[in-house]
């Protein structure tokens, strides 16, 4: 019944996909430049998908035209540098929950699924942490049951999917009607307000200057760019992502793998949870509403192949700062939400049809252009 | 190698016995036992003769699936009024959550011929027909907040006024900054969901600004959620450094609005809120926070049709009025809850 075969130990799969994920070319070059790092040196970024640093750069180049046309549209506000630290900040806590529900959302799209309930495990953690009998647990209790929820629902998804052999597509839409409707007989439809000053000082209180909730999106960043870059869990996502009959002969447990990256999402769920509930300090089962859709467009933009295989966590971690600076961009503008969603929608389609475009056969044929004017 | 399995299988009895106890401990922690929620009825007692009790009548009623805290407080307050009558025996259908369920469920419930039937329907349009068919047989429908279409599909429209909210929050807010000499304010509105009555209630709004001379500055729409309002209401602080007065519309949303102030450090301006929550109430009348009104668009009004209903299935009139008949419509004034008369409006709280 098992994926591995006798002679692989799992110390000895671990050992494979770190020495060739033969799905893809550009990590293989990656790992042999590694192997050999004489000639041209590599740039540190190097590892977390290689192109993709490319593609950085440009979403980078976005965010700066979007502060650009702030600054131009409301001068008078970028005047006061006051006012745009504070704003910078406040773009970032508007991204952070979203971008800790994407970095899970990321893992899942690179090990080739999709998950469509996250916005719903939010709202079900957010539920369950505020009840009358958590909140009676203190801080702690809460935490630990948003995160434990987290963590098993992202399991169930996980196991009819990679057991159950559901399409990830219908297993986690299922699991998003089910959890919605889970939060709202346990909240009685009603909205539940913390209580907990611990829980509701995480949104309000700042360190050094720098909201707690930054600090947590940083942790959880970086947290998943190591484990995603310098671990074998990482790369055998990308494996798996990318070619899961060829990481099943490379030794690696594909179904265990996979149930795994809907816990991890699960888990991102639940520290979600907890911010969510600060920010607005309270919970109820609408809250989260569409954050599947805003972490999916996200990682999109931020260069995640949907069908698995490829993506960065600084790619999606720029995407979700993207539409926080649209959506900052059109309040501090006074213009209309049917007008900033409109602009999310094109950005998208905009995003994907760039990455579509391949940047070497340009200049390739930019050359063949040139040579053929020439002679 | 069998080392190897006896510290794997132990590893994963540790595993397992930490998985049971983390669910035992979360099944716990799924009660919301709370003090038993108030409901918004007029006792038998108060008032003046049409509380006798009169011939018994059988009160029909049907209100789509509560899916948030106030249509949550219409099912509840119903219940409690037609208790609270000693003459009225209350039949509740299940509304369900589309027209298509409400339309069948309401068919069954004409079929037992009530002496009279209280609708809220999902959309008035699409339960239109099955009203008119009540009426026609003789069963008189009081039709609750959403109006049917056709006037002979209901014997009494008992509704609330969203462009009256409006209108309501745009005065407090206008006669406030009036007196204080305010010439060119700021002011923010945290609208809610982009539906007809958000919309309404927007006009009213701006149009009882305008006779002041004033209007909003700066708008968002959250989504009657606490965390949309959240979220919507830290962005409206960050576009507008200096604000004089902002209307959120839900109280629901507005726990999130507050809690955005608050991270944010503002108190330069007021608030007013809307729907009339207890928690609302109860921060207006503590006068602790920003919020100094709500606006109400209150769930009572399901107490008062079951009033109506009985009353008019005696065929009895409203007691001050003149007339010996319940009149054919009733529109509630959207009133606005101060510090100075909060105390009144406690019960009224949902």
């Amino acid at each position: 019944m098992s994926d591995v075969t006798p002679t692989a130990t799992p110390e000895r799969a671990a050992q494979l996909p770190a020495q060739s994920p033969p799905v893809d070319p550009a990590e293989t070059a990656a790992a042999s430049e590694k192997a050999a790092p004489t000639g041209n040196r590599l740039s540190w970024w190097r590892g977390d998908g290689g192109d993709g640093a490319k593609r950085n750069l440009g979403l980078i180049g976005v965010l700066v035209a979007l502060i650009a046309v702030g600054a131009i549209t409301k001068p008078d506000l970028y005047d006061d540098p006051t006012w745009v630290w504070n704003n910078i900040l406040a773009i970032l806590q508007l991204a952070s929950v979203v971008g800790v529900v994407t970095v899970g959302m990321t893992f899942v799209i690179i090990g080739g699924g999709i998950d469509l309930s996250v916005g719903a495990i939010v709202a079900l953690a957010g539920v369950w942490c505020t009840t009358v009998a958590t909140q009676s647990y203190g801080a702690g209790g809460m935490i630990f049951a948003a995160i434990v929820v987290g963590i098993c629902v992202g399991l169930v998804n996980g196991v009819l999917i990679s057991y159950g052999r559901l399409v990830p597509f219908i297993a986690t839409l299922a699991m998003l009607v089910a959890a919605r409707g889970l939060a709202a007989s346990i909240s009685n439809k009603q909205t539940q307000v913390s209580s907990s000053t611990f829980i509701n000082d995480i949104a309000a209180r700042k360190v050094l200057g720098i909201p707690i909730l930054v600090y947590i999106l940083a942790a959880v960043v970086v947290a998943g760019w190591i484990l995603l870059n310098r671990t074998t869990f990482g790369r055998r996502t990308i494996a798996v992502g990318g070619n899961p009959e060829a990481a099943r002969l490379a030794g690696i447990n594909v179904r265990r793998h996979t149930m795994l990256l809907y816990a991890l999402s699960g888990l991102c769920c639940g520290i979600a949870a907890i911010m969510l509930t600060s920010q607005a300090t309270s919970a109820q089962a609408a809250m989260a509403n569409l954050y599947e859709l805003d972490a999916i467009a996200a990682a999109i933009i931020g260069g995640t192949l949907l069908s698995g295989g490829r993506g960065t966590i600084v790619g999606s971690l720029l995407g979700v700062i993207i539409f926080a600076t649209i959506t900052n961009l059109f309040a501090i503008n006074g213009l209309s939400i049917e007008a900033q969603n409109m602009v999310k929608g094109g950005i998208i389609v905009a995003a994907v049809l760039v990455q579509q475009f391949q940047f070497k056969s340009f200049t390739r044929l930019l050359a063949r252009n040139r040579l053929t004017t020439t002679t | 190698m069998t080392q190897h399995s006896r510290d794997l299988s132990r590893r994963r009895l540790l595993f397992g016995g930490a998985a049971v106890g983390a669910a035992t401990l979360l099944t716990a922690c799924t009660s919301n036992e709370t003090p038993a929620a108030s409901t918004q009825t007029k006792a038998a007692g108060d008032g003046a003769g049409n509380n006798a009790p009169g011939k018994k009548v059988v009160i029909g009623f049907s209100a789509p699936a509560a899916d948030h805290g106030w249509m949550g407080a219409i099912h509840a307050n119903a219940k409690a009024q037609a208790a609270a009558y000693s003459d009225v025996e209350l039949k509740e259908v299940d509304g369900g959550t589309t027209s298509e369920a409400q339309r069948s469920t309401l068919g069954t419930l004409i079929a037992q011929k009530p002496d009279i039937i209280v609708v809220l329907p999902h959309d008035g349009k699409e339960v239109n027909a099955v009203a008119l068919q009540a009426m026609q047989a003789g069963i008189p429908i009081v039709n609750l907040d959403r109006v049917f279409p056709d006037a002979l599909a209901s014997r009494l429209v008992i509704k609330g006024d969203n462009y009256g909210m409006g209108v309501s929050a745009g005065h407090f807010i206008g006669k406030q900054l009036k007196d204080k000499g305010v010439t060119n304010p700021v002011i923010g509105e945290i609208a809610g969901l982009e539906i007809p009555l958000t919309v309404e209630r927007s006009a009213g709004f701006a149009a009882a600004l305008a006779t002041y001379g004033f209007k909003v500055s700066n708008r968002r729409s959250a989504e009657f959620t606490s965390d949309s309002g959240q979220r919507e209401a830290a962005q409206l602080l960050q576009a507008l450094p200096k604000i004089d007065a902002i209307w959120n519309h839900d109280d629901d949303q507005g726990i999130g609005v507050l809690a955005a102030i608050k991270q944010a450090n503002r108190s330069e301006f007021f608030m007013v809120g809307g729907a009339g929550a207890k928690l609302a109430i109860d921060a207006i009348k503590a006068d602790n926070s920003v919020l100094k009104a709500t606006v109400t668009y209150n769930p009572s009004m399901a107490s008062s049709a079951i009033s109506l209903a009985r009353l008019i299935a005696q065929g009895r009139g409203m007691g001050d009025l003149t007339e010996l008949q319940v009149p054919k419509e009733v529109t509630l004034a959207s009133e606005t809850i101060t510090k100075e008369n909060a105390s009144n409006y406690e019960k009224l709280g949902f």
